[in-house]
């Protein structure tokens, strides 16, 4: 998801109080951020929260490429109140990660040191303007799949955060939904790139769930805590359901000739992605891992003497009212 | 969505912590349109108070969540403590009489 293979960690702590934190967490108790928790917990959520935080900002790349091409001003001023909102939601999540005691600086240097992940889906690129309505409706489609239930999370401030950022988050989805139907509605042209669009993005949203049940070897320790709260596969299958009548709607052709509705199972039937592609991406070989990670750095580097000033600026002001009185 | 004093984070393998010129976080409070009291709502940095106040402006009320912002920086907000929870609360526990429902009115007195 917007975070992928998040190791979990064992724990070595007095049996005791590792029984009561669990019991706390089974009885549905949010743990908040004074409260007694395992040195993994806190671990495993300072690595989750943060690259959840890291995979808002570097998402703003993609669509920030478009804002200036938007085709009209009316989808530019929505194109930048998403955005923006992003930038929301990576200071929400960097606040609620900030709470287990780490600085949102450290983070980002994390981040920009390339120690710490995001999301696999941004190191693809936007080619024309219907991969705004692609990633709308498909990333931020799965990127809800996944928020919706942590809001029922276990640590407090990252419940919270989720419950803020998934009541602007279908506002994402609906925006890209749109933009997939004006194009698809349109010339042939504009359905061709939006066919074009849902064949790239298909696979890369089917991988944000992370790698397949079977592999995914650090489930087990994080559903016991709830700080993950399905299965990859669950939510990959909800995701498929909800998304093949969408892109029928459309008139749109998914590109997998295997996906069909199982009369059995009551769910649609569908390829696995390519995993190695997947594991490549994570590694640094995506299309546009080494772009994005320049864009943030450069961004980080150009921005210092603005933190600065204010900084400075601030701490004479401060000094100079405490002379004046 | 933040709290106050952070727990510490002893992680083993990070690195001792380093002095940081970050920009201090601040806590900010909302007053939603129907005369209600500010309401927490969540963190931001920023380097001063009428930084805090715009940051806070343009994060916490993009779709017109308030008319009002207050926004206090973190370390100047005392909290209680996780452990005070018995000491603190319980006192409170035992003092059902403190509920209009502890008394029985009848009927024939009329709405009370």
């Amino acid at each position: 998801m917007y975070a992928q293979m998040i190791k979990s960690e064992a724990t070595k702590e007095d049996p005791e109080k590792l029984a009561a934190f669990q019991a706390r967490i089974d009885a549905d108790d949010k743990i908040e951020p004074k409260d007694w928790m395992p040195l993994g917990y806190r671990k495993t959520l300072v690595r989750q929260i943060g690259q959840h935080a890291h995979s808002e900002i570097v998402g703003q790349l993609p669509e920030g490429n478009w804002v200036t091409r938007a085709p009209t001003l009316e989808r530019k001023a929505i194109l930048l109140a998403k955005v923006q909102d992003e930038a929301g939601h990576g200071l929400y999540l960097y606040c609620a990660a900030e709470t287990l005691g780490v600085s949102r600086d450290e983070l980002t240097e994390d981040l920009l040191s390339g120690k710490m992940k995001y999301s696999s889906i941004f190191n693809y690129p936007t080619l024309t303007w219907a991969d705004m309505g692609a990633v709308g409706w498909l990333v931020d489609g799965a990127a809800i799949m996944n928020q919706v239930p942590l809001q029922r999370t276990s640590y407090g401030p990252y419940a919270r955060a989720m419950v803020r950022i998934c009541k602007e988050e279908s506002f994402h989805q609906r925006q890209g939904y749109d933009i997939m139907m004006k194009m698809a509605n349109g010339t042939s042209a504009q359905k061709r790139m939006a066919q074009d669009a849902l064949n790239r993005f298909w696979y890369p949203a089917l991988m944000m769930f992370g790698p397949s049940d079977k592999d995914s070897v650090h489930s087990e320790q994080s559903m016991a805590w709830k700080i993950k709260m399905n299965t990859n596969d669950e939510l990959r299958q909800k995701f498929v359901d909800q998304t093949v009548p969408q892109a029928e709607y459309l008139g749109l052709t998914v590109p997998d000739p295997a996906v069909k509705w199982n009369d059995k199972t009551k769910r649609y039937d569908f390829s696995e992605p390519d995993w190695d592609e997947f594991f490549d991406v994570i590694k640094g070989n995506g299309p546009c891992n080494t772009e994005r990670l320049a864009a943030r750095n450069r961004a980080w580097d150009d921005g210092a003497w603005v933190r600065d000033g204010f900084l400075a600026h601030a701490r004479k002001k401060a000094a100079r009212r405490m002379a004046a009185e | 969505m933040s709290s106050v004093n952070p727990a510490p984070y002893d992680a083993p393998e990070t690195e001792a912590a380093r002095p940081r010129d970050e920009w201090p976080l601040w806590e900010i409070f909302i007053r939603g349109q129907h005369g209600l009291n500010h309401r927490h709502v969540g963190s931001l940095h920023a380097a001063d108070a009428e930084m805090a106040v715009k940051n806070a402006r343009d994060v916490y009320t993009r779709r017109n969540e308030g008319v009002s912002i207050w926004a206090v920086e973190a370390r100047h907000i005392a909290a209680s403590s996780p452990s005070d929870k018995g000491p603190f609360y319980e006192p409170a526990q035992s003092k059902v009489y403190r509920h209009p429902t502890f008394f029985d009115i009848p009927d024939e007195a009329g709405h009370m």
